[in-house]
């Protein structure tokens, strides 16, 4: 519901701002739901005159299934790492160069070197966060820094548990869980986790995105979730906490990119450069409470935000990004993931 | 005689062209109807067929190979874990479950759509136009709406489980949401217009001097309404319940909404593959085969029932 508001909301500004001055072009966003500062919009359109037109998507796969399928009319996406990846390779995107725009310096030096796009030729970070767990610790108060709260879980938390529908993150954390190697094709060890899955699941109450208001609600009590909708599940209620599996996990960024047939390619650049902007970075970080990869940003942030328990990792924490797996691999991961939801 | 001959034959020669320009015409007004079918239905289930047959890209999309494999694996299954051959249980059992439900929400709305119709049609005619306007209603809401505001009723913080807790008839609240229930309920709630609407239109026309009758040969209510009533506006029924049970099996925002997206239900299964699973052939002949299965129902289901009929007369 929520997302359906914001995006209403956000579809309504530029047309205000239309209003008010004409626009000199147009941009077509197409983002993930809830996860766009109007504020950051609003400020772009002013200072380029430029109309913003925003639509979301809940999974990297739906957006590129639309992108394949064209007539779309976006200009700008935002796929995660390894998407970026398939992009590039697909022959989708537009090489824009951000390395030679003029914030590129504001880069954080660890994410200019990334290997879904060496040299970042056609791509500029937009968040970046991690795959862990969400937990309420007033309902459970043992140690949360592990799968087994959503894959084996205590008594406390059978179902009342939310796993994202995502394939490849579900599978990847099951992966991290039996301490197995990504990208698996071996068949007795994908039993395991194929069986796991399935005795895991009956412990669970439901598979969504949207789960900030039902943390915040109590309608969940935990779940494979993101770091900064955790955090954003805590400001609505100090209970739910975040957890780091021990087990590992996984790290992703999202990214901003210009597709190759993209109407309005020289806008889009611009907006590449200005989330380089410091400020503006911070802008998109406040609302959807991921790190955005941008040094500077935190200047213009609360304290509160660089040092909170989801954004600040623990020592022995290392970044570590899934590759896109081959053909053969994500046939087996759709046929695990049809017997799971049969 | 020549001239009326020639008479006769003019008159002829002008009624074949009246006849002709009415053919025209005819055709001339069917065809933006025609047009708009040819384009907007069978064009786009022609690249849906085209697509089945094709090989599938290695992210989304196709390649352009003509290849059986999707239609194998409709079906079939080569084991995940082995390579022996099987029926694809997964398939199977999403296709199941779409059946039970599709079937149990026709049921529902049948069994409250009726005795609404049946309301309706026997109100003064001055007030029957303000019910039927009533029965619309919901459909001036987007379906997406409609679906969240269910949930808000049914979640554990909702409507129904507050008002037990205060009542006390409850201590903790029931798990409505998220189960087989809500996704019927929801399916009942959005398609329930669609049973009324031809129910109504069917008693609207009955006789109800053959009711009367049925009651002066000492028939019960319940001999009534089985043995005069229900035959008498089979038409009815078998449109409602046709034009509720095509679009609940193919449901696909309802399930994902009410049932918390840990089941699949065959239209969540197609978009699945046109999005994660990244098979557009399989999607395609998936898609394709709940076509095909739910005309082979309709046939069943009409062969059944105008049989029954002609054993009547």
């Amino acid at each position: 519901m929520k997302k359906l508001l914001t995006g209403a909301l956000v579809l309504a500004l530029p047309m205000l701002a239309a209003g008010t001055a004409r626009a000199d072009g147009e941009l077509n966003i197409f983002n993930w739901g809830n996860y766009t500062n109007p504020a950051l919009i609003e400020k772009f359109e002013k200072a380029y005159n430029v109309k913003v037109t925003l639509a979301d998507y809940d999974s990297n796969d739906s957006m590129l299934a639309k992108i394949k399928a064209g007539g779309h009319g976006y200009d700008i996406v935002v796929p995660s790492d390894y998407m970026v990846k398939v992009m590039i390779d697909e022959g989708l995107l537009l090489e824009t160069k951000p390395s030679s725009m003029s914030n590129f310096k504001n880069m954080t030096k660890q994410w200019q070197e990334v290997y879904f796009d060496k040299g970042r030729n056609y791509s500029v970070p937009w968040q970046w966060g991690t795959t862990g767990v969400t937990v309420n610790t007033k309902t459970y108060g043992g140690d949360i820094n592990t799968w087994a709260v959503v894959f084996n879980p205590p008594e406390e938390l059978k179902g009342k548990i939310n796993v994202v529908p995502e394939m490849n993150d579900v599978i990847n954390a099951a992966l991290f869980y039996k301490g197995f190697p990504h990208c698996n094709t071996d068949k007795a060890q994908m039993k395991i986790v194929s069986d796991m899955l399935v005795e895991a699941k009956k412990t669970w109450l439901s598979m969504e995105y949207g789960n900030v208001e039902r943390f915040g609600k109590e309608d969940i009590h935990a779940g494979v979730n993101w770091n900064g909708a955790s955090m954003r599940a805590r400001l609505a209620n100090p209970n739910v906490a975040y957890g780091y599996p021990k087990e590992g996990l996984a790290t992703w960024m999202d990214n901003v990119v210009v597709l190759k047939d993209a109407k309005n390619a020289e806008n889009a650049k611009l907006f590449q450069n200005f989330i380089m902007d410091p400020e503006n970075a911070a802008m998109i970080s406040d609302f959807a409470k991921y790190a955005n990869g941008i040094d500077g940003s935190e200047k213009f942030m609360p304290a509160e935000f660089a040092n909170a328990p989801e954004i600040k990792a623990p020592s022995w924490y290392k970044a570590e990004f899934i590759p896109p797996c081959g053909q053969d691999v994500n046939e087996l991961y759709t046929k695990i993931w049809t017997n799971l939801m049969k | 005689m020549t001239a009326t001959r020639a008479i006769a034959l003019a008159g002829d020669a002008a009624a074949r062209d009246a006849a002709r320009r009415v053919t025209r015409n005819r055709w001339l007004l069917l065809a933006p109807a025609v047009t708009i079918i040819t384009l907007a239905a069978a064009g786009p289930i022609l690249i849906v067929l085209v697509y089945s047959f094709l090989e599938k890209g290695n992210y989304a999309g196709v390649i352009w190979n003509f290849s059986s494999e999707a239609w194998f694996n409709v079906f079939l299954e080569r084991g995940m874990f082995d390579d022996v051959v099987s029926f694809a249980d997964a398939h199977l059992s999403i296709f199941l479950r779409s059946l039970r439900l599709a079937v149990m929400a026709t049921a529902m709305a049948f069994v409250v759509g009726f005795p609404t119709a049946y309301f309706i049609a026997t109100r003064p005619a001055r007030t029957r136009n303000i019910w039927l306007f009533l029965i619309t209603i919901p459909f001036w809401t987007n379906l997406l709406i409609r679906t969240f505001a269910i949930m808000e009723i049914l979640r554990n913080e909702g409507v129904i489980n507050v008002v037990l807790g205060w009542l006390h008839i409850v201590d903790e609240p029931i798990q409505m949401l998220y189960t087989d229930f809500a996704i019927a309920v929801g399916l009942l709630y959005v398609y329930l217009p669609l049973m009324v609407l031809p129910l109504y239109a069917s008693i609207e026309k009955l006789d109800f001097r053959l009711v009367e009758a049925g009651y002066d040969l000492y028939a019960n209510r319940w001999k009534v309404l089985r043995h005069v009533i229900l035959p008498l506006v089979r038409p009815g029924i078998i449109a409602g319940s046709i034009l509720v049970f095509i679009p609940a099996l193919g449901a696909y925002v309802t399930p994902r909404v009410l049932g918390g997206g840990l089941n699949m239900m065959l239209g969540n299964l197609i978009e699945f593959q046109f999005g994660q699973g990244r098979n557009w052939p399989l999607g395609s002949a998936i898609s394709l085969t709940l076509m095909a299965l739910v005309m082979v129902a309709l046939l069943i289901y009409v062969r059944a029932t105008t049989g029954r009929e002609a054993r009547h007369g």
